[in-house]
């Protein structure tokens, strides 16, 4: 198991640096700067500003003196905000745009598992149809349409919840949480129903009926994990594209998170913001595997013997 | 024995285990409450939407609007504008003469001005901070402001390198005496302009060197300012707080004790938080809500006419626009008002020329109207009757929902009045401001707003090789009028009279067409008073009001 983890994490470091080589340079060969503006920037200002920011170097100074920032964990200032790192500006959004998306994945986590395990049930059947087609429409249904119309019914006609905020008002996480988790929620009802029919029809499911227990026991103690696995190993990525994703959520509620400048960091062409987001996001998303690889072969008695010295 | 021991807490065990404290975290304390603008009302607290997180709070570092509204509640300078009348009022200083037929401005500071910490604001204060706001090493955007001071702009090109040659001294710790280049009507209206406002040395000085732009001096715990209100919390891209400040020199006639401002980059959401009472104040309006909010008895619903002109750019070199009859023809053939009426739901007011009309009493001549027939003799003039022989154009703009729907009514039109093939084609902001910057195109979208309320801050884009000319428009004569001649004109009906010769010969030569002038939109609940609507779009939160008891319209409810 050890050298299982071991092996996962030497292959994660090359991943990650070619990612900061990449964006690197594809950042830097977009038209385009940080100090370019409506407003035309006078000459000598303009050549200031580069100086204090490293940006007169040749590009390969730039380059190995950001490697050489980031081994010692900084990400540099950030262009579009002076007087704030990009370190200090993650670390700020990122608690609240982790709680969001913990939030989320628990809400996917109870509709999509009960959806899809009510499903799996009565395959082809009314309690198939109506939630997997509920799933279907939750799929399609893009937060930008799903959030507004969420506000609209729960916070202005029916006046239950608020609309904006986090933390701010008691209840205002819910809808931008709800809103986040449905779309996930839609995939995992999708994950868990194909899961759960390919256990039902095993032999030991068969035989666990034989003996007579009752249906439930059958489904939570024999049949659900299992039938889970496929959604354990969903969810790993899945908790990284929800850090990743949340960035129109956050718009639309006005939740101070990440996301926002992650995708702002791009357009303004604040380029230390850009490369700070994306070597961290790519290093969660990297992590998030490993992690979801290591619960799916402990949750897989099968696996799990393989790794723990038995078999290879 | 290891994984035996793990399997013995079963991952359904944990999962429920965790949900069952997430949810009852999630659902804390649910439950509806009083909403911000109640209790606003009753504590004197502003709730405002204001736009955007802003990039910073140093007055010599920042460029943007969401800036410039939590700044100038920060700090105050030498001159304020009143909100009604835009004319110059007094800031930190109480008064100030012209001398040397309006080159030499002493200004008195008021001895009551003071810093946030208590310390006297001194002229010296100010001689320090412009040499900052100067300073090649600063990387001032916004240092253009001070070029009319005597070398200032040498001084920040690096041509002279002593600040002392500059045109700014303290006399002694109220008078500072500054000598511009020329007279300068609109000087006095600058000094309400961030880049020029002073900032405290010592407390600068504590973090970092004079021209540092990043060091934490600016942040709650560190930062000291001269305006009315002072910072108590900046949560960033969730609000940020200031309280009014006890030792502002004209405190007693601040009447609000805080404003929150919120970053709403979200129109849509900005209009629903208005709705739910918990802003008194929006940004902007949604567009397709506007014709809604119009028709409301006692509407929310604020618009003005705003200091900005939109308008496309021609590249007076490439061909078929190299052609000045191809480029009358091309805006005689728009119809502003059509266009104003349908694509912007009467949110702009249709233009004629760059500056805005009734900019601080100058109105610009309407040289031209919609007039098909003659856009339509004019092209046939240049060699394309009706349209044949036509090489094509292609209109650029950034990538905006709402450029692209003004692009495509322009293509229209040029098609149906003038039989010519328009192609629109759009690129990603950075990308078309490199391509405007290059003067690579051939019509350009483009917008300006104003710095300052002076005609002089629209046509002086147009002299030869200026930084936001982007067209090859070059004419000495027109440079002479903006460079020389209006600058030293004895009365100001004199030099509106150079202004709208100086107009007259940019719409002759129609290097740019006018589209339309913007429009300040806002949301305003009943119960704030003081917040006057003017072409500059400017707010003195000092005057601003709070008076409980008053509730938006039924229809919002």
């Amino acid at each position: 198991m050890l050298r299982f983890i071991l092996m996962r994490v030497l292959q994660a470091l090359p991943v990650i640096f070619v990612v900061i080589t990449a964006t690197f340079f594809l950042v830097r060969s977009a038209p385009g700067g940080p100090f370019d503006q409506e407003k035309v920037v006078i000459p000598e200002v303009k050549k200031a500003l580069e100086a204090q920011y490293r940006l007169d170097l040749p590009l390969h100074e730039q380059y190995f003196a950001y490697l050489g920032d980031l081994a010692q964990g900084d990400l540099g200032p950030s262009f579009k905000y002076p007087g704030r790192s990009v370190n200090e500006i993650l670390f700020s959004g990122l608690p609240v745009t982790a709680e969001l998306g913990l939030y989320a994945l628990m809400i996917a986590l109870i509709i999509g598992v009960t959806a899809g395990v009510v499903a799996s049930l009565r395959p082809n059947t009314a309690q198939d149809y109506v939630p997997m087609s509920l799933a279907m429409i939750g799929i399609c249904m893009p937060s930008f349409l799903l959030g507004p119309l969420l506000v609209l019914v729960f916070g202005i006609w029916l006046d239950w919840l608020p609309i904006t905020g986090w933390g701010d008002i008691p209840g205002d996480k819910i809808l931008p949480a709800l809103t986040l988790g449905s779309a996930y929620a839609a995939y995992i009802a999708r994950l868990s129903r194909a899961g759960m029919l390919e256990i039902l029809s095993q032999d030991y499911i068969r035989t666990a009926r034989a003996k007579g227990l009752p249906e439930w026991r059958v489904v939570t103690q024999h049949a659900l994990r299992g039938g889970l696995i496929p959604v354990i190993a969903f969810l790993g990525p899945a908790f990284a594209g929800l850090l990743a994703g949340s960035f129109v959520v956050e718009t639309i509620f006005q939740i101070p998170g990440l996301g926002r400048f992650y995708v702002q960091a791009a357009f303004n062409r604040d380029y230390t913001m850009i490369l700070g987001t994306t070597v961290f996001l790519s290093s969660l998303i990297v992590f998030f595997n490993l992690v979801s690889d290591i619960i799916a072969a402990w949750l897989n008695p099968r696996l799990r013997h393989q790794l723990s010295g038995g078999g290879s | 024995m290891a994984s035996a021991a793990l399997l013995a807490i079963t991952p359904h065990r944990i999962g429920a285990y965790v949900t069952f404290w997430l949810l009852l975290l999630l659902l804390a304390g649910c439950g509806g409450g009083e909403s911000n603008v109640v209790t606003g009302n009753r504590d004197g607290v502003l709730h405002y939407g204001n736009g955007a997180e802003p990039q910073g709070l140093d007055p010599h570092v920042v460029t943007g609007v969401p800036e410039n509204h939590i700044i100038r509640a920060l700090f105050e300078g030498l001159a304020v504008k009143n909100p009604i009348t835009l004319e110059p009022e007094p800031g930190v200083a109480e008064r100030w003469e012209f001398s040397d037929e309006g080159r030499v401005i002493t200004f008195h500071l008021n001895p009551d001005a003071k810093w946030s910490n208590g310390d006297q604001v001194t002229a010296g204060d100010y001689v320090w901070s412009w040499n900052r706001a100067l300073h090649p090493m600063t990387g001032n955007e916004y240092s253009y402001m001070l070029f009319p001071v005597v070398n200032a702009e040498a001084y920040l090109k690096g041509q002279i390198t002593d600040f002392s040659e500059v045109g700014v001294k303290a006399l002694d710790d109220t008078t500072l005496e500054v000598t511009l280049n020329a007279p300068t009507p609109y000087f006095i209206q600058l000094m309400d302009h961030y880049s020029t406002f002073a900032v405290h040395p010592e407390t600068l000085l504590q973090f970092g060197e004079m021209t540092d732009r990043y060091t934490p001096w600016t942040r709650v715990a560190n930062i000291v300012s001269n305006g009315a209100f002072k910072l108590t919390e900046w949560s960033l891209n969730r609000r940020i707080i200031v309280e009014k400040s006890d030792l502002y020199w004209d405190r007693d006639n601040v009447s609000l004790n805080k404003v929150v401002f919120y970053p709403t980059e979200n129109v849509v959401s900005e209009e629903r938080m208005f709705r739910a009472e918990q802003l008194h104040y929006t940004q902007v309006a949604p567009l397709d809500k506007i014709p809604a909010y119009r028709e409301m008895p006692d509407s929310p619903y604020v618009q003005a006419p705003y200091l900005g002109t939109y308008y496309y750019l021609i590249n007076t070199q490439r061909p078929p626009v190299d052609d000045v009859r191809v480029r009358k023809a091309l805006s005689m053939a728009v119809d502003r008002d059509k266009l104003v009426r349908t694509v912007l739901q009467e949110t702009a007011v249709p233009a004629y020329s760059i500056t805005p009309p009734d900019t601080l009493g100058y109105y610009p001549p309407k040289l031209f109207d919609y007039d098909p027939e003659q856009a339509r003799a004019l092209l046939a003039e240049a060699g394309y009757p009706n349209g044949e022989g036509w090489p094509g154009i292609e209109i650029l703009y950034n990538t905006q929902e709402a450029h692209r729907k003004i692009a495509v009514a322009i293509q229209q039109m040029w098609k149906s009045e003038l039989g010519i093939d328009v192609t629109i084609s759009n690129q990603e902001w950075k990308v078309y401001l490199d391509a405007v910057s290059q003067i690579d195109f051939q019509v350009a979208r483009r917008g300006w707003i104003g710095d300052y309320v002076d005609a002089n801050n629209f046509l002086d884009m147009f002299i030869t090789g200026g930084g936001n000319n982007n067209t090859h428009f070059a004419d000495p004569v027109y440079d002479d009028l903006i460079l020389y001649k209006a600058p030293k004109a004895a009365t100001r009906e004199e030099r509106y009279a150079l202004f709208t010769e100086a107009e007259t010969m940019l719409m002759e030569q129609m290097p740019i067409i006018p589209l339309y002038t913007y429009t300040s939109k806002h949301l305003i609940h009943p119960s704030v008073e003081g917040m006057y609507a003017n072409l500059m779009d400017s707010l003195n939160l000092k005057y601003v009001k709070l008076i409980p008891g008053r509730s938006l319209p039924e229809e919002l409810r």
